[in-house]
């Protein structure tokens, strides 16, 4: 086994001593996810969100645990499902929903959509479209800070599919090279699109061992189980905070939903829905539930209280995006330049 | 501010030292610039005054090493990256229009990204195909890009300065045949803007609107024009995104005649915008037709036999603009230009290799 996490020290912090309020903290990101999501994909057909949209149902378990190992001062960058890692990482649930509704409350005031989040508040740097686009985005934020000195990191999302694009191998060998503090978070789904990995990278090679090779400190784990997640994800946390090494984890998943837009397409023929309902068995959600429920951290009351809460929480931030008004649309040709002098040339100017 | 005679090599070199010691967040990096020869010495220096951190040679990957720039810039460093040659940087492609040119607007204006990227171009010496594009309309092409070409040593140390400040992604394009002129260039800081193009000489006919290499071909065509009773005005545009419109416009205002000169490419070109924008804008005020002179519409060849009349210089630009005034003694005119004995090289000094 190539994957260096063996020889890497376990971190103190294991999942299984966490206490209970932190374990349902994980649970209530996961289910917010999620029933932001389904609400999404609920209201979708109504056609007021006009703009491709990306769920990350079913791949609750990642965001939700990264999101409660980061600090705010950590930065993150996404891809086009990014709805799931802006949620986790403290982004602004309201300015995301607006943003879907093409509305001037949105976190772009309506210009960049569900593939474009940002909030900067919280170390979300950006979410863009094209695939692998912010891989070296991150790279670069990761150098910043390590030239600033800083104990922060940068994580880095990613598919499978975007192991397949050439910028994953110059960025991931740079920071490499520089022992950079950024950590590669690769969800593989399965799909690129409707292009299953199978036909896309040589089956028994696995993606984290790429990564391995390239040197980055490499690990793979189950996505959908939150303990695994929670261990794979600290040991890499560590690794990268202590500065020993840029680091890689392979996360395995699930989208449940199509690639693009808010329904089921199990019978659209590029994949079986008995594949499908295989991994809705291994529900990260349910799978979580009932670890919570035997561990009797979690009850069904606890269990009504989290949702009740989540579903006021979700419906205020639609009813939010619903009723906020669409900018004008003379701001379409709002400056595509930032103005000033990005110095303090009085300064100059005087000495 | 005493002024000295510089290269515009030296002229850049000199920037980048007083960008970096006057800012701790200006960063230096690129293939080269580290190495003995330095990015043609306009790197000269700087890593053993700066550090290793801040100047360092990096892995020959152009659009990761870009990303990479923008990411830094998106924490507030003020990357200036560099390429010996533009046609290299179109792996960079990604990276520049989808993330440098979009972030400002896309992101609802509340982040910008301070990179700024410099190319060399150029002709000549065998450079062929894919050694010497002269894209800047590509870039001109893109919203959210600033693109520069300074002409002279004084511009390329003033608009470089004014390049790495700017809160925007810049692509900073460098002529390989400017790289060797000496102009006079005032020590110390230089305040200069860009999208502004400046008047090089004044006259009352025809306006020469020039870019980059071409600047030093308008102003010898302006001369030998003047002998034969031509007054032209020499517009270097400095800038090509944004363009300096209202110096422009005062110029054709004033001569009634416009004649474009572009490094690139004829089709879709920087000059093909200022014929169109002339003809859309002012054509109540044109003596003829708005012309312009640029690169044919086929890629560079290698051989010194195939570019003896490839690259058009101050006699198309003297021929055309007597046609333009409807002055015959052309004949006239191009027996008094002086013309280098080699058509490849920017001097007889120069002896490759590249």
């Amino acid at each position: 086994m190539k994957n260096s996490s063996p020889e890497t020290q376990e971190s103190a912090v294991t999942f299984e001593n966490m206490n209970g309020a932190y374990k349902l903290s994980v649970l209530k990101s996961m289910l917010r996810i999620r029933m932001v999501e389904e609400e999404i994909a609920k209201r979708y057909p109504q056609g007021k969100m006009r703009c491709p949209t990306h769920l990350s149902v079913g791949q609750e378990c990642v965001p939700a645990v990264i999101g409660t190992l980061l600090s705010e001062s950590d930065l993150a960058v996404s891809t086009h499902r990014a709805h799931a890692h802006y949620l986790a990482k403290g982004g602004d649930l309201k300015a995301m929903l607006a943003e879907i509704y093409g509305k001037q409350s949105g976190c772009c005031k309506g210009r960049g959509g569900s593939m474009h989040l940002i909030d900067e508040k919280v170390g979300f740097k950006g979410s863009t479209a094209i695939v692998g686009n912010t891989i070296p985005i991150g790279v670069g934020l990761a150098l910043s800070q390590k030239l600033r000195g800083k104990n922060d990191i940068t994580v880095v999302f990613l598919g499978d599919g975007a192991i397949e694009e050439g910028v994953f191998y110059e960025a991931a060998n740079f920071a490499v090279v520089k022992k950079l503090p950024v950590l590669f978070v690769c969800e593989n789904n399965l799909y690129s699109v409707y292009s299953p990995l199978k036909v896309r990278q040589p089956q028994g090679r696995k993606i984290c061992d790429i990564a391995s090779t390239i040197g980055l400190h490499s690990q793979e784990g189950d996505g959908n189980i939150v303990a695994e997640t929670h261990r794979v994800l600290t040991t890499a946390i560590d690794v990268c905070r202590q500065g020993q090494s840029a680091t890689f984890v392979e996360l395995h998943t699930y989208r449940w939903r199509e690639h693009c837009g808010p329904h089921y397409d199990n019978d659209i023929g590029y994949r079986s829905e008995a594949e499908f309902l295989a991994w809705k068995e291994r529900d990260p959600i349910e799978l979580y539930k009932t670890q919570l429920y035997k561990a009797k951290i979690l009850d069904a009351e606890k269990l009504q209280v989290m949702i009740r809460q989540l579903e006021t929480e979700i419906q205020d931030a639609f009813q939010f995006a619903e009723t906020s008004p669409y900018p004008p649309s003379e701001q379409a040709y709002s400056p595509v330049f930032a103005q000033g002098v990005n110095i303090n040339i009085a300064e100059v100017a005087n000495g | 501010m005493g002024e000295r005679s510089l290269t515009f090599a030296q002229a850049i070199n000199e920037a980048m030292h007083l960008a970096m010691e006057k800012d701790p967040e200006v960063l230096c990096y690129g293939l080269g610039v580290d190495d003995p020869k330095r990015i043609f010495g306009t790197t000269k220096g700087l890593q053993e005054a700066f550090g290793e951190e801040r100047v360092f040679d990096m892995p020959t990957s152009e659009n990761g090493m870009l990303g990479i720039g923008i990411g830094a810039a998106l924490n507030d460093m003020k990357p200036v990256m560099v390429h010996q040659r533009l046609d290299f940087f179109l792996l960079a492609m990604d990276q520049l229009v989808n993330a440098a040119a979009k972030w400002f607007y896309m992101f609802g204006g509340q982040r910008s990204v301070p990179i700024t990227i410099r190319l060399m171009l150029g002709r000549g010496w065998g450079q062929g195909p894919t050694h010497s594009q002269n894209l800047q309309a590509w870039f001109a092409h893109i919203p959210g890009l600033k693109v520069v070409m300074p002409a002279t040593a004084a511009d390329a140390k003033g608009l470089l300065l004014a390049s790495i400040f700017d809160p925007n992604p810049v692509v900073f394009l460098e002529h390989r045949w400017l790289h060797h002129q000496e102009g006079n260039v005032p020590a110390g800081w230089q305040d200069d803007v860009l999208g502004k193009a400046k008047v090089l000489r004044t006259g009352t006919d025809i306006t020469l609107v020039a870019i980059s290499y071409q600047v030093v071909e308008a102003l010898r065509a302006a001369e030998v024009l003047q002998s034969v009773g031509i007054s032209a005005e020499v517009i270097d545009l400095r800038t090509v995104q944004p363009i300096d419109w209202a110096t422009i416009e005062a110029s054709i205002a004033k001569t009634g005649r416009v004649l474009a000169l572009d490094t690139g490419a004829l089709t879709c070109s920087v000059s093909a915008e200022i014929v169109a924008r002339s003809a859309e804008k002012q054509f109540s005020l044109l003596k003829t037709a708005p012309a312009r002179i640029a690169m044919p519409d086929f890629p560079e060849p290698t051989s010194y036999g195939l570019t003896k009349s490839f690259h058009p210089d101050a006699r198309n630009i003297v021929t055309q603009a007597c046609k333009m005034c409807c002055v015959t003694e052309i004949e006239k005119a191009l027996n008094s230009l002086t013309v280098p004995e080699h058509h490849d090289v920017p001097g007889e000094w120069f002896k490759g290799p590249f």
